[in-house]
């Protein structure tokens, strides 16, 4: 446990420098939010007025440190453009669908590029086993916002099998709103099931290889017990460290997706708002991704120790 | 000793395994006795394991060509179908595998993996199941037997492993355990331990053993029967007192004087090495190794024949008859 | 250098690779020679014109010659990809070597930096950098190569500290060779063989990530033949005038297939047991 708690630890101090770039990153930025604010007129009284108000006269250290009281408190500040608070934007608005669209890819994912992986590795060196390993890396070193431009054109326009733009949250309307999530889910899924099939091939022909393997069999077992029971349960730890390693690879994928599709998650939030220049959306969204991507990857640390029991308590 | 009842336990007759071009296994022919221990001997890639794994099914066309004849009480395993042979696995022939470590599937508990074959074999409900589990391994000396079900094999230490592989390959009390460089793994004083544990538990059930091993002390204080091989052929085969203590072969006479004894001043080896796959003499496969080679041997190949109390295949041993009356018996198949 | 080679050819999948990689690079080096056209040459009379003769592969929006553009293309990924790996490169290099070999709290800190860097995905640092420093060739250079030191100062680190521990480097020093002789001869050459496949197989991602950004608008600006940035501006004309998203496109595709496949080749050459990092 107390390996935890270390890890834990750590992960804390990460973020609090991860806040610190990010909080140096707005000062960078070009722009004066004061003149932005006032607009084109604006007397120095003014200007010195509302640099107080919003404490910018201060040191940068107290600034930061007020920065990040307010930031864990939720108050992200206020948007120029939507005139919205920004933490309702990213967190209660856009995270969700982001969210929604990754679990939804992940899951298609999951559910083709195992059993292709599988059937690669079983039939290696045939027909089935050169067909999926050539279309898993066609897949994974597609580009995603080209081929969601592709599918768009061929199932939205040309046979109308799609919606090719709006979106219908899925927590309003389930169907109708998974129905909107199908093509973007699909094109993201495209990189994801490459990756998992080559990763579910090679994982298992090694597994299949230990002797462990062998000795089940020497018990009697049959392979299809063998297969989908002993090599598979050890082919979970691979699988899960690819999953948990690509999961920046999602991500871009998703972003892609998200601005090709316009699908309002983060990716689309964060890319719009670097085109109106409005960078307190864009360090939210910095800041909440790094925050997101931290926490997934300590879960999926987490998970290796349920999957092998070698990793467990000592 | 028992003899077979209707026959030998096991009988092979000019078995054959050839892989690629290549006869890996060349026309052996041996047979085994219910209730007896034959020991496999030989150096490495003999072809010692091939013939454990091909005995149990592992190794079986496509990835490899199978000939002649290989019977199992009563059942022909040469050409077996898959469905047939994997009701004997586990169940009526048990493997015990070299580096237990490797053997046992890292992520599934020890009782879980004791269970599968008296699940599938035995039909035994799980309650069933945990408590002949629980009896096995204490059988071969697992403390604790209860608590350790739910432990997972890297918990345990090498010595407790090979004693649940062990467990394992008796767990259905099979006619035939075979045991494959079971010891080599562990360290010396485990060795002995575990090669005693593997002996009185094939004594106390009655079923017969085959050890594959490469050291002749251990063999000579083990088994019953030896069978030497030399790169896949069969060249002496008998009871161990008479091949390790009289040996006829060239091939198992080096074998022995390579054998260092506590007070012996210098060693012996074996001139040369076992010849590549692709160099293999037509003949008798040691003939470029050994001492007393003649032109025949390296052109045609020795027959197995019955030179007093055991078999040989060599053109120097002349075929004598058993000098011995019928009443001690002889484990050895007739050419 | 033979048996580097004679490793990589062994892979059928790298060899293809190469092959593809290397038409491209071939694409980039003579594209002055090869175009007909400069490429931000408008002549709006010819504007969405499919192929034909004079334009191989048509006209855009703006009558800019699409074969030309993708030519220069081209030259602009593979130069922006080279570019950015190698800078981050330096970067982690420099990083990397210093935690190895310095160790204690300099180690420390620099790894804790290095991941608090890893700890964004890269495509928002990359975002994030191109807010920061604003658009066009040199600043997504810059902002990509940022966003690659962390994970080359991570391998580099660990590889310092693997060769580090190793008997061959405790036997120079205990023979008096001065220390910065063994790093550069002894310590950099060991480093450095699994630090070039790393790069390798980044440098497609590099590629990918810059005309992501200029796809979406915030990489490279107009009128740079940028094959992202092409993509986008013939996304409105898919239907009338699908050559001028398309060929970029499959342009695009194609050379991160060659790249993908050259990269998991020499991964396999090299180390076959690790599955990328």
């Amino acid at each position: 446990m107390n390996d935890a708690l270390i890890k834990l630890l750590q992960t804390l101090l990460v973020l609090l420098i991860v806040s610190v770039v990010a909080f140096f990153f707005l000062k960078m930025a070009p722009g004066d939010p004061v003149m932005l604010l006032l607009g084109s007129e604006y007397s120095p009284q003014a200007y010195a007025r509302l640099m107080h108000e919003l404490g910018l006269d201060q040191p940068v250290t107290v600034q930061y440190l007020h920065w990040l009281g307010r930031f864990v408190q939720g108050d992200w500040g206020i948007s120029y453009v939507t005139r919205d608070n920004i933490f309702k934007q990213a967190v209660l608005q856009a995270l969700p669908v982001t969210l929604s669209l990754a679990t939804l890819s992940l899951l298609m994912a999951l559910a083709l590029g195992i059993p292709a992986g599988l059937l690669a590795a079983l039939f290696r060196g045939r027909w089935v086993d050169g067909l999926v390993s050539s279309l898993s890396v066609l897949g994974s070193a597609f580009p995603s916002f080209y081929l969601g431009i592709i599918l768009i054109w061929v199932f939205g326009v040309e046979l109308g099998w799609f919606p090719t733009m709006g979106f219908v949250r899925p927590w309003d309307d389930f169907w109708d709103g998974l129905y909107h999530l199908g093509l973007p889910a699909i094109t993201l899924a495209v990189y994801y099931t490459g990756l998992i099939a080559i990763t579910t091939r090679s994982s298992l022909i090694e597994v299949l290889n230990q002797p462990f393997i062998a000795a089940v069999r020497a018990r009697g077992e049959p392979m299809v017990r063998v297969v989908g029971v002993h090599a598979m349960r050890n082919v979970m730890m691979p699988l899960v460290t690819v999953i948990g390693l690509q999961l920046g690879g999602l991500l871009r994928g998703a972003v892609m997706t998200e601005v090709v599709f316009a699908v309002p998650g983060l990716g689309q939030m964060i890319t719009t708002a670097v085109l109106s220049r409005e960078y307190g959306v864009v360090q939210a969204g910095v800041m909440l991704t790094a925050l997101f991507f931290v926490a997934v990857n300590l879960v999926v640390d987490q998970t290796y120790r349920f999957l092998d029991p070698r990793l467990r308590a000592r | 000793m028992l003899t077979g009842q209707s026959g030998p336990l096991l009988a092979l007759q000019d078995f054959t395994l050839r892989r690629g071009a290549h006869a890996v296994l060349d026309a052996v022919t041996l047979t085994l006795d219910s209730g007896r221990t034959l020991g496999l001997l030989g150096e490495s890639g003999a072809g010692k394991s091939t013939l454990a794994m091909a005995l149990i099914g592992l190794l079986r066309p496509p990835e490899v060509e199978l000939f002649g004849s290989m019977v199992f009480a009563g059942t022909e395993l040469v050409g077996l179908p898959e469905t047939q042979y994997r009701a004997l696995r586990g169940n009526r022939i048990g493997l015990v595998f070299q580096d237990a470590t490797a053997s046992l599937d890292p992520c599934f508990t020890v009782g879980q993996q004791i269970c599968e074959p008296l699940k599938r074999h035995l039909g035994l409900g799980p309650r069933e199941a945990t408590a002949r589990a629980i009896e096995l391994l204490t059988q071969v000396g697992i403390p604790d037997a209860r608590s350790r079900l739910n432990a997972y094999p890297h918990q345990l230490s090498g010595g407790m492993q090979q004693r649940v592989m062990i467990s394992i390959a008796l767990a259905c009390r099979p006619q035939l355990l075979i045991a494959d460089e079971a010891t080599s793994a562990l360290d010396v004083t485990i060795q002995a331990q575990i090669m005693e544990l593997i002996l009185q538990q094939v004594r106390a059930s009655g079923s017969s053993a085959i050890f594959v091993l490469h050291d002749l002390a251990l063999a000579s204080q083990v088994c019953d029967d030896i069978a030497v091989l030399y790169a896949g052929q069969l060249v002496e085969a008998g009871p161990a007192t008479a091949v390790l203590g009289a040996p006829k072969h060239p091939y198992t006479i080096g074998l022995r004087s390579c054998v260092v004894e506590l007070d012996s001043e210098h060693l012996n080896p074996l001139v040369g090495s076992v010849p590549s796959l692709n160099e293999m003499p037509d003949g008798c496969h040691f003939c470029t190794r050994c001492p007393d080679a003649i032109p025949r041997c390296s052109k045609e190949r020795p027959p197995l024949i019955t030179h007093q109390d055991r078999q040989v295949a060599c053109w120097l041993v002349p075929e004598l008859p058993t000098s011995a009356p019928a009443s001690a018996p002889v484990s050895v198949g007739a050419s | 250098m033979k048996s580097f080679w004679k490793a990589v050819s062994l892979q059928r999948n790298a060899m293809f690779g190469l092959a593809i990689v290397g038409i491209f690079i071939l694409m980039a080096v003579f594209a002055p020679v090869l175009a007909p056209y400069n490429p931000t040459e408008q002549n709006l009379e010819f504007a969405l014109q499919g192929p034909s003769g004079e334009h191989w592969l048509g006209t855009d929006s703006f009558g800019q010659d699409v074969y030309s553009r993708m030519l220069y293309g081209a030259r602009l990924a593979l130069g922006i990809g080279f570019a950015s790996v190698a800078l981050g490169l330096l970067g982690g290099l420099i990083i990397g070597l210093l935690a190895g070999l310095l160790g204690g709290r300099v180690e420390w800190a620099l790894m804790r930096l290095v991941d608090a860097i890893l700890a964004f995905p890269e495509i928002i640092l990359a975002i994030a950098f191109v807010a920061v420093l604003g658009m066009g060739t040199d600043k997504v250079v810059y902002a990509l190569a940022i966003s690659f030191v962390g994970p080359f100062a991570r391998i580099v680190r660990s590889d310092v500290l693997q060769v580090k521990a190793r008997p061959f480097i405790e036997a120079a020093r205990l023979m008096g060779v001065p220390p910065f002789r063994i790093i550069v001869r002894h310590l950099l050459p060991n480093v450095l063989s699994s630090l070039m496949v790393q790069a390798g197989i980044r440098i497609s991602t590099a590629i990918l990530l810059e005309s992501g950004l200029s796809f979406f608008g915030i990489g490279v600006v107009p009128p740079t033949p940028d094959w992202g940035l092409i993509i986008a501006e013939g996304r409105g004309f898919i239907t009338m005038a699908p050559w001028i998203s398309g060929f970029p496109g499959v342009a695009l595709a194609l050379l991160l297939i060659g790249l993908t496949l050259l990269g998991d080749g020499l991964r396999d050459a090299f180390d076959p047991r690790s599955g990328g990092h």
